[in-house]
This record gives structure tokens, sequence and C-alpha cells, in this order.
């Protein structure tokens, strides 16, 4: 304050007990605070109060997650799935390409639990050593999906003009090639066998979605007044970005990110049936599910055991990112 | 751009001083196009909305300016100009007789720190992701050369008690909290940084009645405590009665006539605000037998393609030729020049007269 008066000064901490009894203001108002006081919703979580710590959005959603079991299963098993794909020998000691022709399709046995299949391998084992595979294209290609996406979106959303424009009309190029035919062009003069190509490839063919998804979304919060409020108090477009607008506008981005998780699997399963996915001797579930649904009469096993696990890492990713997006949500608390 | 031409800008459009002093904040002449375009990828302008469109006024400081006019006549926008989150078209906001709409960077986040804004709709003004010590302590944030980092969390919760809320409610969530909480919140915010003016954009009108009048007690208690001015924008005239010292009537971008809140509300001059003041709900049965009530005729004009010379002439029962021809400025009109009565304030209109509309408070 320029006349170097303090306006706050006269106020007493000491008040803060008996609201409206120190005021200037007419009885009405006091009494009227007092009853507003009295109305606030209880939700029986005010725990901290004013000696205690300060929270924030983070720590509340932090403290959230950790009570839910739904992520706390969620993440087990997504560690235990990062943990296998790094480690896949702690937990299966055979050779997942070891063949033998005479026990090809054949159904469980000691030792091979979930039985061999088309080559006589054991399922197991492939099992174990394609969630390597696997894992790295779903989570890389979403990692990068997801933040291209939503930043490239995201800027575009909140600065619109000239960028956004220019943003739109490209995403709409991506948008019109067919992923399949896309995947043979572009997979098909690849000769490097990794999982990286296939994973910039679905890169390269993903974002646009994250793109609209991330700029529609960034438009709503954009428009909201508290974007506007921090505006007028003189918060920088960082600020904005980080504080107001990401926090609000990343639910949407969490939940089309985990579905696309499993649809980024699948999709390697079916570029690696086109042959231009992976290629074997990489181990992979998309190949073995490929390979196996030949032959689902008559050895259904050498199909559901990769199906199950692409089936319950997808699920594990859904259901880790709907209680992300849940535990940001202070109103479902 | 199509600008209709305006009369030269007299001296002092705004009023009365009411004590000599020295404005806060002197608006001149202040207009606000908004571009209207065409085409995707080659826009071409077509024309132009004159949301405000030539907008004078000063407001001094611990004053209440209010400001009046139904929806879409550029209320929301001077505000939104005075809080430099639209650049002007032209025209300057001078603080303390410093243009602020040709700032930017340190300079501008300085002066924001001087006026401050509450919000029409406490729902969408509050970050629901963020606990109501965050919302609150923000400014300090942004501003951290108002309150050393470990004394901000007490500065919060003074805030929150001085808008009458729990300090302890400083962990909860905006959710949690009734529509004139919020509201209460929203003004904690605006006061964080201590400012000196306070643009209030319809913060009461999302509210329901009753707690409406807790909120502008509160605000004008607030205004007693912390020597505030307010620019207190609304469309319910009985408000702004009860809480402005001058009142400022707008008509499609323009403001038509201003004057103390008595002169405007007892003794009005312009035919827009004998027609609007008509409209008033009037408790007492027997003087609303009695009262006269004026209906105008057709719908507001297209801001986009306003008619020429003066803005409410389609809708007026006065209108001649020369009001068609000549726009009339906001000055006080010759006939009451030099009364020195009620009447003697600025009224844009060629034929003002008095014509009492409602009952005297």
């Amino acid at each position: 304050m320029p006349d170097g008066k303090d306006p706050l000064e006269p106020v007493d901490p000491g008040q803060a007990i008996a609201p409206g009894g120190g005021y200037g203001g007419g009885m009405d108002l006091a009494a009227a605070d007092a009853q507003t006081l009295e109305r606030t919703p209880g939700t029986g979580q005010d725990a901290g109060g004013p000696t205690g710590k300060p929270r924030s959005l983070w720590s509340d959603a932090w403290r959230d997650l950790r009570r839910n079991p739904i992520f706390i299963i969620s993440a087990l098993i997504i560690l235990f799935l990062v943990f296998i794909a790094i480690w896949p020998g702690t937990i299966a000691t055979q050779d997942p390409l070891k063949a033998n022709l005479a026990k090809s399709q054949a159904g469980p046995e000691p030792g091979h639990p979930f039985g061999f299949d088309n080559q006589g391998r054991d399922v197991y084992t492939r099992v174990v050593y394609g969630a390597r595979a696997s894992v790295t294209v779903g989570v890389c290609a979403t990692a990068g999906v997801v933040i291209l996406g939503s930043v490239l979106g995201g800027l575009a959303g909140f600065f619109g003009g000239w960028w956004d424009a220019v943003l739109s009309r490209i995403s709409d190029v991506f948008f019109g090639i067919p992923v399949v035919l896309g995947g043979l062009v572009f997979l098909s003069v690849v000769t490097n066998s990794t999982v990286w190509p296939v994973v910039g490839f679905m890169v390269l063919l993903g974002w646009p979605q994250i793109a609209r998804i991330a700029r529609g979304s960034v438009i709503t919060a954009r428009q909201n007044d508290y974007v506007q409020a921090a505006r007028a108090l003189g918060a920088g477009n960082r600020r904005m970005l980080v504080r107001h607008i990401a926090p609000n506008a990343v639910a949407p981005v969490i939940v089309v990110g985990t579905i696309a998780l499993g649809t980024y699997i699948a999709l390697e399963a079916t570029l690696s049936y086109l042959g231009v996915g992976l290629k074997p001797p990489t181990v992979s579930w998309g190949i073995d599910i490929s390979d196996a649904s030949n032959s689902i009469r008559d050895a259904p096993h050498m199909l559901l055991w990769p199906a199950g696990a692409l089936s319950l890492t997808v699920l594990a990713f859904i259901m880790l990112g709907d209680a992300v997006r849940d535990a940001l949500d202070p109103k479902l608390r | 751009m199509t600008t209709a031409p305006r009369p030269a800008t007299p001296e002092r459009p705004a009023g009365p001083d009411p004590d000599g002093r020295e404005p806060i904040l002197q608006v001149r002449n202040l207009v606000k196009h908004f571009p209207l375009t065409q085409g995707i990828l080659f826009r071409k302008q077509v024309g132009a909305v004159q949301a405000v469109d030539g907008v004078s006024f000063d407001l001094y400081p611990g004053e209440t300016l209010g400001i009046v006019g139904e929806s879409g006549c550029g209320k929301s926008t001077v505000a939104r100009l005075l809080m430099n989150l639209e650049t002007p078209t032209s025209g300057e906001i001078l603080y303390k007789g410093e243009d602020i709409t040709r700032l930017s960077g340190r300079a501008l986040k300085a002066v924001r720190r001087n006026i401050q804004m509450v919000f029409q709709d406490p729902y969408t003004s509050l970050n629901p992701r963020m606990t109501v010590g965050d919302i609150i302590g923000e400014p300090f944030e942004i501003h951290p050369e108002v309150a050393p980092k470990g004394d901000r969390r007490r500065r919060v919760q003074e805030l929150l008690d001085v808008v009458g809320l729990n300090p302890e409610y400083i962990n909860r969530y905006p959710h949690q909290f009734s529509g004139g909480q919020r509201q209460r919140i929203g003004i904690a915010r605006g006061l964080a940084l201590r400012p000196e003016v306070i643009v209030a954009d319809e913060p009461v009108s999302a509210l329901d009645v009753s707690v409406q009048a807790q909120v502008v007690n509160l605000m004008e208690r607030l205004q007693d405590e912390f020597g505030l001015a307010y620019m207190f924008i609304a469309h319910d005239l009985s408000i702004v009665r009860h809480i402005a010292d001058r009142v400022g009537v707008m008509y499609l971008g323009r403001i038509v006539e201003l004057g103390a809140d008595a002169a405007i509300y007892e003794h009005p001059t312009h035919p827009y605000t004998q027609a609007l003041l008509s409209a008033v709900p009037v408790p007492n049965p027997e003087a609303r037998e009695h009262r006269e009530r004026i209906i105008l005729a057709g719908d507001v004009p297209s801001p986009a393609d306003p008619p020429s010379g003066c803005r409410f002439r389609t809708r007026c029962w006065k209108a001649q030729e020369l009001c068609a021809e000549k726009d009339p400025p906001l000055t006080v009109p010759p006939v009451f020049r030099g009364t020195a009565g009620p009447t003697e304030h600025p009224s844009a209109c060629h034929f003002a007269e008095e014509k009492q509309v409602v009952p005297p408070e």
C-alpha cells in the first residue's frame, strides 16, 4: 500500500473464534456469518486445521491413492510386469526359443504348466518373456503419444491463433492415414528388428487423437473465470498452464491414454501378424496370439495364456488411470 | 472499422468530484471493438462488435461507482478492460496518472497488485482442484514480495477471518462451500494483495437473494475497513442503489447518464434511465398503482451495427430528427446547467428532462 497503512492490521487473530464479534458491521451480518459457518457441509476430514500441514491437490491425491485398493492392486500388477519385463529369468528358467516339435500343441504337464505351442515351445516361458516386448511397446507408445499429443494439443488450445490452425490441419492429415495400411508402408522399409520402429510408428500415428482431446479440454478449462482471476493477479502463462489448466484438463487424457495402451499392444499384435511388426525371434504376446489364433479350437491354451496376460496388463493400466483420475478430482473424495 | 464520430471529450466527463479529491482511476474515451471475421484460412474483417464505444469516468479513493445496464451493454467488457484482461481498441485507463493499457511485464504486474477483481460466478471463479488455502495464497506466490513465505499461511487465515469464514477451512476445496461462501473466498483472494481498487463484476447476481445481502454488507464493511474503491457492476438496480455513491447507466457500449446515486435514482434526466428505473419493483402496493411504467418498444440494436447519432433513439419516445444526426455528448444538459440542483449531472440526451419514476427512498 502506498500510504503505508496495513489494511489487515486491525484484525486481531483472537477474533477468529467469534466471527463477526469484533467487526464494525451490523449484527445482522454477524449472525449471518455464524449461520453460514455452521451450514458448511461437513465431510469428516477436516484434519489438519490451522495447525496441521498445509495440503494441496497433489498431497491430497497421493494420500487418497495410498488408501485406494484399486490403486494398490493395479500398481502391484504393473510393478510385477515391469519386474518380469526386466528380469524374465527370475521366474521362468527355460529358454523361450527352445522347440520340441514332438510336443506341438500339447497340453500342460509337470514343469510346463501352460502347455506347449505349435512348435513345441513352452507357453509359460514365452508368456513371461513376451512381457518385455509387449509392455515396452504399450508403455513407450502410450507415453510418447500422451506426451507429444498433450503438449502439442495443450499449447494449441491455450495459445490458439495460427499455431492452433496449423497443428489442427497437420493432425487432420495424420488422422487420414489408415493405421494398418500406414504400418505396412512405413514398417516394411525398416529392417531394424527391435521394438523401437513399431513404437515410433505408433507415436507418429497416435498423437493426433490425444492432441485433439487435450486441445478440447484445455480450451474448456481456459474459459473458466479462475484462469482469468489468475491472469488478473499477474500470473504468467507457465503458472496458469501448470497450476490451473493442466490439473483441470488432464482427466480425459488419462482415460484415453490408458485405454489406448491396450490398443497399442493389440496393434503390435496386428502388425506382427501382418509381418511388419516385431519379427521372430523376438518374443511377444502379440506374435503368440496371432500364431495361436489359427488353432484356437484344437489347442485353446496357446491363445488363452498370452491373451490373458495381455488383458491383465491392459486392465491394470486402466484401473491405475481410473484411480489417478479420481484422486485428482476433489469432488469425489 | 466503422467508428461513429464522437464528440470532443469534455474536460470533466465524469461528473462532480465528491470531495475535491484526486481520482485514483481515470478512464478516458475507452473503446473496445471485437472484430468480426470471415473465412478460415484468409481471415478478413467484415465488421466489429462495438462492445464499448467511448466510455469515460473517474473513480475516487474509497467510493463506490455503480455501473448498471442491461445484458450486452458492455459492462463486463469495461471491467475486463480495467483489469487489463482485454486490450482496448483505443482510449486510456489512467491509474494515478499512468496509462495502464500500455504497460506490460513487470510494470503491469506491479499495477495489478492495486486493482483486483471479484467475479460474477462463484462456481467458476475458484479452481475446483485447489484448496482454499492455495486459492487465497496464490496472490502471495505471484507477488512474493507482499508476504514472506513463512507468513503466508497466517495471512491466508487472517483473510478467511476477515471475510467471515472459519480459518480452519483452509484445507477444504471450493465444492465444499455454498455459493455465498465461495464468493467470500473470491473476495478474500481479491483482498490478499491489499488493492486500492476492486472491480466487482456482478458479484452477487449469481447468489440467492438472502445471501446477496450478506455479501453486499461484507463488501461495504471491507470498504470502510480498508478504504477500498469499488467499481460495482450490476444489473440489479436496488443493489446498486444500496451500495453505490455514484451511478453510471450504460446503454449499448456507452454511459448515458452519470451522477450521484440520489440524483440518478430520484432525478433521472435520460429517457433510458427513466425507463430502466420504471422497471424496478416497488414494495409499496399503493405507490405501485400510481407509478408510470415505461415500456420500451423493440430490442436493443446489434452492437455490430449501432444506430447513427444517439444510440437510444430507435427505442426512445422522444426521438426526433436531431437524434439521428447528432450524437449527444455526455455532459450536463444545457437546460440544467447552473441550476445547482440534483438534476445537474451529465446526461447524454438532446431532450433531457427530469421525470421521477421511483418514489424517494
